[in-house]
């Protein structure tokens, strides 16, 4: 194996967790939302995907365990700030704060216990090919799921109907309830979606990317996917190359520390987040037309009949 | 984020023998901040253990309450506040960031004893405690350059403090007595605790070369990814053989435990008083797990080693020791570097092809 695709396959690998969770956000965000909470879905779906995983022997149920978890976090969060329209700023940070609790709990007797690794694709012929073959046919179901989920959900904002309503709730959620839309209930299903890739996401780490689990182990990830979706520009396409970059920009730091070159690792640790900012600030200075931001992103809406 | 646990073991015990009628009053309550979750499996893991040990050792004689996840900084000053507060007597903070905030505290509560791991800053009612993890890594250097192939050790380190790069410089001169060519290749991961970015520095390091995988992180991913690449890692802290059954060859343990019986007896006794301890295999503060994945020549010889560091007879650090650049390094301690000069250390040895970031 080659360096080159030695570290494409850890581009993917690091890439893949924030892309799901990013990609649940921005499906949030877009209805209208704004969940603080994903660091705290992604770690209990890490504690609960690892719990079952280890009870089970198979990475899938593991994976449907982690998309529960995160799933019924998010119910919490919904019946807060829907049901009670309490701040989702506010409820999105205690939901962290209560992740990270919850998640220590549920996982304290699996601490010290290990699982196989996700098992990863391999087609006889394809996953053999110099170079592509081990990115392209060779990786675990994750990061194919992961990109299979941007395109679905960008052809759902963009092609269907539901879609379309959808951002209408998220840019005028008085407009979309005056043409007779289900405002809440249609934010109730994409905060579940949310829950659900964050659940999922975080569920990647003790399944695929190190198989143990360990309290903390997203180690702020859930932020820096809730930075990704500002970063798209609440885009799908432009979430995967922001994901993507970002995880590049990671390993890279790695690798060239190991090639030692002279730049103080510090600011090399630092460089993702550096490049985030910078690509923000180009975005918003190219930006021609009006803003992407969800109009009535992070504001409660009370049905008035 | 931070949880509150009191431990309840003690009050178990406690409740086991109530017939002897031991009441809370007479209990000493002894308090521990750790800086991650007591479910690391490394840093903090270590130090709850000696906690444990301190429970099984004492019984209903003693009272324990733990506080985990306190980061360093403000919050840590509160959370000693609080345990000084709730009538903790003795109180261990394991942590270098909690150095201040533990003598600020002390200065405030002159009838509470502290006992600060790692630190170097002492008061009349303050501790300080450590250990010489360098010798283990001396022998962990040995190991390496005997069963390297590349001659290219790979080093997830933390953070360019005296204590990590003590580490990579006894290292290096460890293996320098087998292969005095020997490489390593270092990669800061700038965290002390993330599972995937540890992952990811040791994949880089075996992508790049290196062929055994060496840590001064806390979490067992850098032996995960060894051994899921087949390679060979040592462990760090704890035992982490679970991790990599055929990759571990060996791993520094910190083993808090006597030391933390030792001192609360003292505080029972009524003789506790203020001093440093630096303690390493001699003192068995630093144990050194079983020696496996390894033929029989070079665990004999890691043995010897092992047992001439106890005796006394073989210092990590014995001069001459060269910097980077090929000068002597002046020679404190007579035949051997000076504790102030390995606890302040900030050079690498010669040998070492990298810089100290930052520097």
């Amino acid at each position: 194996m080659g360096l080159l695709e030695a570290i494409s396959l850890a581009v993917l690998a690091a890439s893949t967790p924030l892309l799901i969770a990013a990609t649940g956000e921005l499906v949030a965000e877009r209805a209208g939302v704004l969940n603080l909470g994903v660091e705290g879905m992604m770690i209990v779906g890490a504690a609960c995907g690892f719990g079952g995983a280890w009870l089970t022997g198979s990475t899938m149920i593991g994976a449907l365990c982690g998309i529960a978890a995160g799933t019924l976090l998010s119910l919490i969060f919904a019946m807060m700030t829907l049901g009670l329209a309490v701040n989702q700023v506010a409820t999105g940070l205690a939901l962290t704060i209560l992740g990270v609790g919850l998640s220590g709990l549920i996982g304290a007797r699996f601490v010290g216990e290990r699982i196989a690794t996700a098992p990863h694709l391999h087609i006889p012929g394809l996953t053999d090919i110099p170079l592509v073959g081990r990115i392209l046919f060779g990786e675990d179901a994750f990061v194919y799921f992961s990109l299979a989920l941007v395109v679905g959900v960008w052809w759902f904002l963009y092609r269907t109907r539901a879609g379309l309503v959808l951002r209408a709730v998220g840019d005028n959620h008085a407009s979309a309830h005056a043409l007779g839309h289900p405002v809440l209930r249609i934010r109730l299903f994409a905060v579940m979606f949310g829950g659900a890739c964050a659940g999922l996401a975080g569920a990647y780490l003790p399944l695929a990317y190190t198989p143990f689990f360990i309290p903390g182990m997203t180690a702020g990830r859930g932020w820096i996917a809730l930075a990704l979706v500002v970063f798209a520009s609440w885009r799908p396409v432009r979430l995967v190359i922001g994901a993507y970059l970002f995880g590049a920009v990671t390993i890279l730091q790695l690798h060239a520390q190991g090639w030692g070159v002279g730049i103080p690792s510090q600011f090399m640790s630092a460089l993702p987040y550096l490049a985030t900012i910078i690509v923000l600030v180009l975005i918003s200075r190219a930006r021609t037309g009006g803003s992407t931001t969800p109009a009535a992103l992070g504001t409660v809406f009370v049905p008035d009949r | 984020m931070r949880k509150i646990l009191i431990a309840t073991t003690a009050a178990m015990l406690a409740a086991g023998v109530s017939l002897v009628g031991a009441s809370a009053a007479e209990k000493l309550k002894v308090g521990f901040i750790y800086i991650g979750p007591i479910g690391d499996l490394g840093w903090t893991y270590q130090h709850d253990l000696g906690r444990l040990a301190v429970v099984k050792e004492f019984g209903d004689k003693v009272e324990t309450t733990y506080l985990e996840n306190v980061s360093e900084g403000p919050d840590s000053e509160r959370s000693i506040e609080q345990l000084a507060r709730a009538g903790n007597k003795l109180i261990f903070t394991t942590s270098f960031g909690y150095m201040d905030p533990t003598l600020k505290v002390a200065k405030k509560y002159p009838n509470v004893h502290f006992e600060h791991a790692t630190g170097y800053k002492r008061d009349k009612n303050v501790s300080t405690y450590s250990g010489r993890f360098y010798e283990g890594r001396y022998i962990q250097g040995i190991i390496a350059a005997k069963m390297s192939k590349a001659g290219v050790l790979g080093y997830v380190a933390s953070f360019p403090i005296p204590e990590v790069i003590s580490g990579i410089n006894a290292t290096m001169l460890g293996a320098q007595t087998i292969n005095p060519n020997i490489k390593v290749k270092i990669i800061w991961a700038n965290t002390w605790f993330d599972p995937g970015k540890e992952a990811d520095a040791a994949k880089a390091l075996l992508d790049q070369g290196a062929d055994i995988i060496m840590q001064h992180t806390d979490s067992p991913a850098p032996m995960q990814i060894a051994s899921e690449r087949g390679k060979l890692a040592f462990g760090q802290d704890s035992e982490m053989i679970k991790f990599g059954p055929k990759s571990q060859l060996t791993s520094i343990i910190d083993n808090w435990g006597p030391y933390y019986i030792e001192r609360v007896r003292a505080e029972l006794e009524g003789t506790w008083k203020s001093e440093d301890f630096w303690g390493g295999l001699k003192t068995k503060m630093v144990v050194m797990a079983p020696y496996t994945n390894m033929p029989d020549d070079v665990k004999k010889l890691a043995m010897e080693t092992e047992a001439a560091i106890t005796e006394g007879k073989l210092h990590a650090f014995k001069c001459p020791v060269f910097a980077q650049d090929g000068k002597e390094v002046e020679c404190k301690g007579g035949t051997h570097l000076d504790d102030g000069q390995i606890l302040g250390m900030n050079f690498y040895v010669k040998g070492v092809d990298d810089k100290i970031p930052g520097k």
